[in-house]
């Protein structure tokens, strides 16, 4: 055995001297050297013109970004303003709704959700701060689309799902004992880019539903279209063509647009509809040019990309790319611009009082003055008797239900920050009383205290 | 005790070379096997889609897949089809000569010191995952054709209607450009490969007849290894028309087709990464895109047949012959 190992040892010495001899020998020749030489000092070069070049657009960048954050603050600026409001909003909320018996779990647990990516930043960090609250509790939550989170939900391979979108009767029925509750809502901004025209992002172009209808559907081709002059006066508006971009994937977003749509422009409801994923006029009309792009980030990023282009995304995608940021008018005659104030007048404006039974809301071209017309509230699904769902055990399922309350509670302060829009009382309230009737093979999984 | 000891060895010989075989038939069964699964697959997941649309679903060219109606969804898979084709012949006819040029100057011009680092560079574009290349694609390549190439092109053959309109660089010509550079690095290693493979011999007799590096290249190498370089641009081609995630990210995603290669369009593998999480409680839909998966096995199959035939037909007599 040990003269076997000898052997190897060796054996492997020779052959690393006879590799060695090699190399000596080949560097006399100086060949393979000089090959290996002239190697390094191109990956050197490559990466040195890399460095140099990406420092150069750096600099530039970084000159850009200062010219942009006048302009950015200007978007979120009512935001700020509004913040104070808004936050005694949420404390009236807190002294309005009831709550439930003090609990802890009793083993570890792991729960799973996954679908919109709008509102993966929040219930990221919902996640994050109920596990400093329960450690036992670990939640992951994944973005993958509200188409993806609908089908996650209905096939149970989820512990929770989540939405932008309402789902039809036709999804509840595919899924049988599915509830849904809105857990923050947010807006879809229109964005556009005319930089290379003069025309900056802190420029804010006004639209009405009649013209982003018609440039959907491939009618209003040049950003000089004479209705779009008529609704910006003095903006010098090029004769470039229209590119107006959508999105490739099934989306919530996609939907509270073209359902904004719907309900302001009866051709578009005759000839588009709404839904999660449509088929764009725009596309394939002579003359006119419409591109698809993937996710949220693909739609900013092709505006960001494009001169030219129109797009529409959720808020937050539309601020933090600094991309220019329109003001559409809204049911009472007046250019809004999105902020997390006049999403939440929308919301007020429009809930009226939600019935549990059925939480799936339309707040879009909502009633009064100052209401953002493109609003949205997003959903978190679950099945009402958890057990329905072989992976959800009863510890998951009272975990996940506590979690929840605590989410549309407590959880809400974290919105503000992140671009979200805290729920109004009246939703709050709505959602208590679903979440209430939450079970665990009919043993309700959260009991009222008081 | 000899002849016992020879015994046991016989049968544990013979039991050896039992095991062996049965782990060599699994092995070389496995991929055909497969194969024909994925095909059973992708057949009985359309079934309702090939019961709805029939042979239309081939020919149709609109897509909705939610009628504003409510009314059962439209499918056609034309565009998908029409774009798929279109962005891998474009990427051929970049990919094909400059792979060619590249195989060439490694095995026949380059000195020593350059092979090396040139093979390891084209190499490393391999290795490159595809999501990256679409990211470059978006940030880079997209402006940068629509600034510079793009109008040039229009400007000066625009009267031809596949370089005519107008272009904002999110189209087939972006897609097809990209899906060239990916490819490259295929085409080229495995040309280099086969023409490493002509015999010495070849290149002696034509240079000893007086002939050029051109002439010899020529002459004697490249019709010697014309089935492998054949092969080559088989196998770059399945890679192409598969390629999705980079492709999605420039070609704009719209169900269009157009005879100008400036404007956006989509290919077969796009639209089932753009809409598979879209088909929940929607059967004909998620089986329309189990046909598009069928189609593309199909579009694979007949192109690989189509290598094979012409690999069979342009054999050098006495060639190498490589199979892919």
């Amino acid at each position: 055995m040990v003269t076997h190992v000898h052997n190897a040892f060796s054996l492997n010495k020779n052959r690393w001297l006879r590799a060695f001899a090699m190399i000596r020998m080949s560097s006399k020749n100086t060949k393979r050297n000089v090959g290996i030489v002239a190697l390094v000092v191109v990956i050197l070069v490559a990466v040195a013109g890399g460095y140099y070049f990406t420092a150069m657009n750096n600099s530039q960048s970084t000159s850009d970004t200062s010219m942009m954050t006048s302009e950015s603050s200007m978007v979120p600026s009512a935001t700020s303003m509004t913040t104070p409001a808004m936050t005694s909003a949420t404390m009236s909320e807190t002294s309005m709704t009831s709550s439930v018996a003090a609990w802890q779990p009793t083993t570890p647990v792991s729960i799973l959700g996954a679908g919109a990516t709008f509102p993966q930043p929040l219930i990221q960090t919902w996640t994050v701060e109920y596990n400093k609250l329960y450690p036992d509790v670990t939640i992951s939550y994944s973005g993958i689309g509200s188409g993806g989170g609908i089908q996650q939900i209905t096939l149970k391979t989820v512990d929770f799902g989540a939405s932008d979108a309402p789902l039809s009767n036709a999804q509840l029925q595919a899924a049988p004992g599915l509830v849904l509750f809105p857990e923050t809502l947010g807006g879809v901004a229109i964005t556009y880019n005319l930089v290379a025209w003069g025309i900056t992002n802190t420029t804010v172009l006004h639209f009405t539903p009649d013209v982003i209808a018609k440039i959907y559907m491939g009618i209003i081709t040049k950003w000089n279209d004479p209705a779009l002059v008529a609704l910006n006066p003095g903006v010098p508006l090029p004769s470039a063509f229209i590119t107006a971009v959508h999105r490739s994937d099934g989306s919530g977003t996609t939907f509270a647009f073209t359902n904004f749509l719907s309900v302001t422009v009866p051709n578009w409801a005759a000839q588009v509809g709404y839904s999660t994923s449509v088929t764009w006029p725009v596309d394939t009309l002579p003359g006119a040019y419409g591109v698809g792009a993937k996710g949220n980030p693909g739609v900013a990023g092709t505006v960001l990309n494009t001169h030219g282009a129109i797009g529409y995304v959720d808020v937050i995608y539309a601020v933090s790319n600094h991309l220019g940021v329109g003001a559409v008018i809204n049911s009472a005659g007046n250019f809004v611009l999105p902020t997390l104030q006049t999403i939440l007048w929308a919301a007020q404006n429009a809930t009226g009082t939600p019935n549990y039974q059925d939480l799936r809301l339309h707040i879009v071209n909502a009633a009064g003055p100052q209401s953002y017309p493109i609003s949205t509230y997003t959903y978190i699904l679950v099945y009402r008797d958890m057990s329905a769902n072989p992976s959800t055990t009863e510890a998951k399922a009272e975990a996940l239900a506590h979690f929840l309350w605590w989410a549309i509670h407590d959880g809400q302060q974290y919105s503000s920050a992140l671009i979200y829009v805290p729920l109004p009382a009246n939703v709050v309230a709505a959602d208590e009383q679903l979440l209430l009737t939450l079970n665990y093979q009919g043993t309700p999984l959260l009991t009222a205290a008081g | 005790m000899q002849t016992e000891i020879e015994k046991t060895r016989a049968r544990q010989r013979a039991r050896h070379h039992d095991f062996l075989r049965a782990i060599l038939i699994i092995a070389a069964f496995a991929i055909p096997i497969i194969a024909a699964l994925t095909f059973y697959a992708l057949l009985n997941g359309s079934l309702d889609s090939i019961q709805a649309f029939g042979f239309g679903f081939l020919t149709g060219t609109a897509w909705v897949p939610n009628p504003p109606n409510g009314g059962p969804p439209i499918l056609g898979a034309l565009p998908a089809i029409y774009g798929s084709v279109v962005t891998t012949l474009i990427s051929l006819l970049f990919a094909v000569p400059i792979s060619l040029g590249i195989a060439l100057f490694q095995s026949e011009l380059a000195p020593r010191r350059l092979r090396l680092p040139s093979i390891f560079l084209v190499e490393l574009l391999a290795a490159i995952p595809s999501v990256v290349y679409g990211l470059w694609g978006i940030l880079f390549l997209v402006p940068f054709m629509s600034t510079y190439i793009d109008p040039g092109l229009i400007g000066s053959l625009g009267f031809i209607p596949i370089f005519a309109g107008e272009t904002n660089g999110l189209g087939m010509f972006t897609a097809g450009v990209i899906l060239a550079i990916m490819i490259i690095p295929y085409g080229a290693a495995v040309m280099r490969e086969v023409i490493a493979a002509v015999p010495r011999s070849q290149r002696e007799a034509c240079i000893a007849l007086g002939g050029t590096t051109v002439e010899t290249v020529r002459i004697a190498v490249i019709p010697y290894a014309s089935t492998g370089i054949i092969a080559a641009v088989v196998l770059a081609m399945g890679r192409a028309i598969g390629e999705t995630m980079a492709v999605t990210m420039v070609i704009g995603n719209v169900a269009r087709i157009s005879p100008s290669l400036f404007l956006p369009s989509e290919t077969i593998p796009s639209v089932i990464a753009n809409e598979f999480t879209e088909v929940a409680g929607n059967n004909i839909y998620l089986a329309a895109l189990f046909e598009l998966g069928l189609i593309l096995f199909a579009i694979a199959f007949l192109m690989n047949l189509i290598g094979r035939v012409l690999i069979s037909r342009l054999t050098f007599h006495g060639g190498t012959s490589v199979n892919v």
